[in-house]
């Protein structure tokens, strides 16, 4: 196997480390703890008064909006990051060709913005 | 270079054990230091004093009381027990993967990706999805309205993060940590290398920038609405109870000091010294006493940088919502993409 893969197998077993380490101190946990469960108990947290309605609720279009953007600008950024390591090699060509780049998300930024879908209400 | 060579498994092994002292050994360090003992002294009182000397063994305490609490999961939660257990194990892993990547010394690293911080910053979010997990298969109001404040300022403070990393990158000219470390060492200012070329000094904007995300990523105050505890009781985490509320807890503060790592990493210098104090100019130059000093020297810088993330936690009062999200997208975001051209003319330039 080669060395590239060899380190993404030692991400598999740090992934694998963690649910071990939660399970086992979940496990010994399950031995000492106690489990008397009774309705009162169980019942959503709601400040100390019996809970209103159901749990979920509809969330507002503000999430929508603000994860587009976000897709948007890390999606630059995965363009951003390879022609960040090799701009020795490009010179002033590769500057202005991110500089037009940048500038037109910067564009789309200042659209949004403009547009007033920055605003948290 | 060191001459051992070990068998894959023993290597691994090695490797997983190493993964769990750079995961636990910074969460402790930082709850007891910082959280139980500094914020104790800013607020005029001693802290915990009866566990051991100083109250030093109080986090041994704090888990065998853990351990004990009953572990419940709401009736209205019921449907969705399954995944209502596993939110806080994928936290948890989420720090792990993070501190796969952080290089301790020449040869003391578990992963040597070449793209190593774009790794980095693609697994810190993964902790996202267990918050929202988390908040939404709660069934609480607290908890949906925290878990979506969380995905919200998350995903806000990421771009500023990433953004604020390029600079860095264009600096060292590679994505690799290893490399990024040398080159901050074997680097010079002015000719002079007395001092290596910490990123620090010349990436100062986006060391803010970076500190700010992250203060934000951790959810710490002034950044905290998402357990904001006084609107919120304890938002996406108020359901739980428990040893699953304490993995919460210790993905929280791991992460806090594979942050801080990283970030030493990035703009302190890493594990390294200057390289020129003692002749070194190449990462195969240096001595093998650095696999044992390297750690402790980024173990030091790592709390150098928690010791600033908690003093602004325990000084600063809470943001609004939108003032967060307004600082974000309309202050941090575009300062931060000034800072990669003004880094990228200023690289082509000189």
């Amino acid at each position: 196997m080669s060395p590239f893969l060899r380190s993404y197998l030692t991400v598999v077993w740090f992934g694998l480390a963690a649910f071990l380490l939660a399970g086992l101190l979940l496990g010994l946990s399950a031995l000492l703890r106690p489990s008397r469960p009774t309705r009162e108990k169980l019942t959503t947290y709601e400040s100390g008064v019996d809970p209103v309605g159901e749990g979920w609720s509809q969330s507002q279009i503000r999430y929508y909006v603000f994860a587009l953007l976000f897709v948007i600008f890390d999606v630059e950024a995965v363009f951003i990051f390879p022609w960040a390591t090799q701009l020795e090699r490009y010179g002033g060509f590769g500057l202005v060709e991110m500089g037009i780049f940048v500038a037109i998300l910067l564009l789309g930024l200042i659209y949004a913005w403009r547009k007033g879908v920055l605003r948290w209400v | 270079m060191v001459g051992v060579e070990l068998a894959y498994w023993a290597e691994s092994l090695l490797r997983v054990l190493g993964g769990l002292v750079a995961v636990l050994l910074p969460a402790g360090t930082v709850v007891y230091l910082f959280l139980f003992k500094m914020m104790s002294f800013m607020q005029s009182r001693l802290g915990p004093m009866e566990a051991g000397p100083y109250g030093s063994l109080q986090l041994f305490a704090e888990v065998g009381k853990w351990l004990q609490k009953e572990d419940i999961v709401p009736t209205n939660a019921q449907p969705e027990a399954r995944i209502f257990k596993i939110a806080p194990l994928v936290v948890l892993a989420s720090t792990f993967l993070l501190v796969a990547v952080v290089p301790f010394g020449p040869d003391a690293w578990f992963t040597d990706f070449d793209g190593g911080i774009f790794y980095a910053l693609a697994v810190s979010s993964v902790s996202v999805l267990g918050i929202l997990i988390a908040g939404w298969s709660s069934a609480n109001k607290y908890s949906l309205l925290g878990g979506l404040r969380a995905a919200g300022q998350l995903i806000a403070y990421e771009l500023p993060m990433v953004l604020a990393v390029i600079g860095v990158v264009i600096q060292a000219g590679t994505m690799n940590l290893q490399k990024i470390v040398v080159a901050q060492n074997a680097g010079e200012i002015f000719g002079w290398d007395g001092l290596g070329n910490p990123f620090l000094l010349t990436q100062f904007v986006g060391f803010l920038i970076f500190m700010i995300a992250v203060q934000a990523e951790l959810t710490q105050t002034p950044f905290d609405m998402p357990i904001a505890e006084s609107e919120l009781v304890s938002g996406y985490m108020t359901e739980y109870s428990g040893f699953r509320f304490l993995i919460f807890f210790i993905g929280e503060f791991a992460t806090a000091g594979v942050f801080s790592m990283i970030a030493s990493v990035l703009f302190l210098g890493g594990w390294g010294v200057p390289f020129a104090w003692f002749g070194w100019t190449a990462i195969d130059d240096v001595d093998n006493w650095m696999n044992v000093v390297g750690p402790l020297i980024l173990f030091t810088k790592m709390i150098i940088v928690v010791f600033f993330v908690m003093w602004v936690r325990f000084s600063y009062p809470r943001f609004r919502e939108d003032q967060l999200q307004r600082f974000a997208w309309k202050v941090l975001i575009p300062i931060s993409l000034a800072n990669i051209m003004v880094t990228a003319v200023l690289k082509v330039a000189f």
